[in-house]
């Protein structure tokens, strides 16, 4: 990978990438929760063109629980697809914590009913997954990822 | 796939020996070339599935067989209760009861070429497809507890379709065991606006025409000639067979820890048949397929209401509605003596052969029809089951044409309004609910249909019976 598009995943926070017929989501961070978040935001930026044109309007409340910690990001993230769902909403913001013992998190989901043209622009993430799903520390930042079924 | 560590049984059947930690070898159905074109993980796939307790016989992969969640997409699998047997999400999907319909429509290309166009538009208008698609039917708890009881029948009892639809739906339209009780209030949450709707992704609507016979007589027995139209519907269970997959993922992958079962990937967390945990999973997933068999039906009420409209004559009536993402109890001969074993298909087709007491009796004598989709600028494919396939697959074949590319590259080396734009050239109307959907839909993004039904073919778990031409599809 060249530098300057590492250098921009940085930045970012979160990259994607290719796995057989689906899609692979991956989110950095300094903390075990920033990971979290950062992986939520790949995942979503995949069901719009443009995740930073949703405004933050609408909030939620997500938890989620798993025996471990693979568990816990596969589970959070199907949780925000569910409350996505079921809300007609795209999130764009995110705020959790995770519980002591890595088994619960919970926090508020942030985002806007997307308007339906632009929801249309993306791919309609269907659930996440445990294949490539890892979370682990590396080189002093917290990768959290795993693929998501589309 | 490197085909060096495979042993050639025959030109289409390939055997993986058992390696430590197999309970039972492994087989490949394919050609060669199909083979080789296979992934790496594949193999690995089919090799851990193989380590199951219960397992019987061996896992069978189909010719179209790709990377999937635990078990390998196109991969086949039979456990057996009395054996300690196991029941797994990964060996069912996410899409619990993704399948076919093929609707007969007692039209000729002739009668529908000049009213194709307005055909087409007014099913994209009447069929809700796309992203976050909802449908016409709002349900309130208490009868959506009924779909997921009832599945196709509840549609008919309902007004959505006729007695004779069902006598053509695998298991007569109702999976029994499904108990709405297992399944969490999220899932069914998720599902209240989505009866009826085809969904996004591959799932699909397409009016087709029979360009091949290849089977006079059995084509006949389907009621099918060259030239006529039919219409395929591919779609699953929506929001609620992934939502019962991604809540029993969890129950299992405990359960796995709780009853010792050794796990090589995340995915084939499972339990024991006749536990608690096992017997409870059963029930949620037999909701998720009568609640795909639902959807389908009343997708097909929507057809033949845009039908009668447009074009009276017409006559629906469904030849044949499989899937190919389930686990079903079935009886099959194991070492002379007949036994109910739990076979998991997960993306393959259930390909009956003659005989089989659970075909409407048209087809007892001839064997289920095969119902295999292609792309939206290929030929889809109609077979039919063998005596042969049940004796090597279970009575299993392949389900469609597998992917060769992800979305995600086929979204940027394909743009949308070019690959509906060329299908047109050829003849073929695309209506797709975004452009996005048509890219990572583009024909080419899949492997060679015809080399995978020519494998299914050649190995024996199913005959080809017709080749189908698109005309008109809706892409969800």
């Amino acid at each position: 990978m060249g530098q300057e598009k590492m250098a921009h995943i940085k930045q970012q926070g979160y990259e994607t990438f290719e796995h057989g017929g689906d899609i692979g989501v991956r989110g950095y961070g300094e903390s075990l929760e920033e990971a979290f978040i950062n992986g939520a935001k790949a995942m979503f930026s995949i069901m719009v063109e443009d995740i930073a044109a949703i405004p933050p309007r609408t909030e939620v409340s997500i938890s989620a629980s798993s025996f471990d910690l693979i568990g816990l990001f596969v589970a959070y993230l199907n949780a925000l697809i569910a409350e996505a769902d079921l809300n007609r909403l795209i999130f764009s913001e995110f705020f959790c914590k995770i519980g002591a013992g890595f088994t619960t998190v919970s926090g508020v989901a942030i985002g806007d009913e997307t308007p339906l043209g632009q929801k249309q622009r993306g791919i309609e993430v269907k659930g996440a997954t445990f294949s490539e799903a890892k979370v682990e520390k590396k080189d002093g930042l917290w990768i959290a990822q795993c693929v998501v079924d589309v | 796939m490197d085909i060096k560590g495979l042993k050639k049984i025959q030109d289409y059947i390939w055997k993986i020996p058992e390696h430590e930690g197999m309970n039972c070898p492994g087989y490949i159905f394919a050609s060669k070339n199909l083979v080789r074109e296979m992934d790496d993980k594949v193999l690995e796939q089919i090799q851990n599935v193989a380590t199951l307790p219960g397992i019987v016989k061996g896992v069978f992969a189909m010719p179209d067989a790709h990377w999937g969640y635990g078990f390998p997409i196109g991969g086949v699998a039979a456990f057996d209760p009395e054996e300690g047997g196991i029941i797994s999400v990964g060996g069912v999907g996410y899409d619990i009861s993704c399948g076919v319909r093929t609707l007969l429509t007692g039209l000729t290309v002739e009668d529908v070429k000049p009213r194709l166009k307005e055909l087409i538009e007014a099913l994209f208008n009447t069929v809700p497809a796309g992203v976050g698609s909802e449908g016409k039917i709002r349900l309130s708890p208490s009868k959506l507890n009924e779909v997921l009881e009832g599945g196709a029948l509840w549609a008919v009892e309902n007004g959505y379709g006729t007695r004779d639809d069902l006598q053509h739906v695998e298991e007569n339209g109702r999976l029994p065991g499904a108990d709405p009780s297992v399944v969490s209030e999220i899932a069914k949450k998720r599902q209240y606006r989505q009866v009826g709707t085809l969904g996004s992704g591959n799932h699909y609507l397409e009016i087709q025409v029979v360009q091949r016979v290849f089977d006079p007589d059995t084509a006949a027995g389907f009621d099918l000639r060259e030239g006529d139209i039919i219409v395929s519907i591919h779609c699953g269970s929506r929001a609620l067979g992934h939502q019962i997959g991604t809540d029993y993922i969890q129950l299992l992958g405990m359960a796995s820890k709780k009853y010792h079962i050794p796990i090589r990937e995340r995915e084939l967390v499972c339990a024991p048949i006749r536990s608690p945990e096992g017997k409870r999973y059963y029930k949620a997933m037999a909701c998720g397929v009568n609640c795909a068999l639902a959807n389908r039906q009343v997708i097909t009420h929507l057809v033949r209401q845009v039908f009668s409209e447009i074009i009276p004559k017409a006559e629906i009536k469904t030849l044949y509605d499989v899937s190919h993402n389930t686990c079903k109890i079935e009886e099959h001969v194991v070492n002379g003596k007949k036994k109910r074993l739990y076979v998991h298909r997960k993306g393959a087709t259930r390909a009956f052969g003659p005989g089989r007491m659970e075909l409407p009796e048209r087809f007892r004598r001839l064997g289920q029809p095969v119902l295999i989709g292609g792309t939206m600028g290929t030929f889809s494919y109609i077979l039919v089951g063998t005596k042969e396939g049940e004796a090597l697959s279970w009575g299993s074949a392949c389900h469609g044409a597998g992917r060769a590319m992800s979305r995600h590259k086929a979204m940027k080396r394909w743009k949308g309004k070019k690959v509906i734009d060329d299908l047109r050239r050829q003849g073929i109307i695309v209506k797709a609910a975004s452009y996005k959907g048509a890219a990572e839909e583009a024909p080419e993004a899949y492997k060679d249909i015809t080399a995978v039904v020519d494998a299914t073919h050649n190995a024996g778990l199913a005959k080809k019976v017709a080749k189908v031409r698109p005309l008109a599809v809706i892409k969800g």
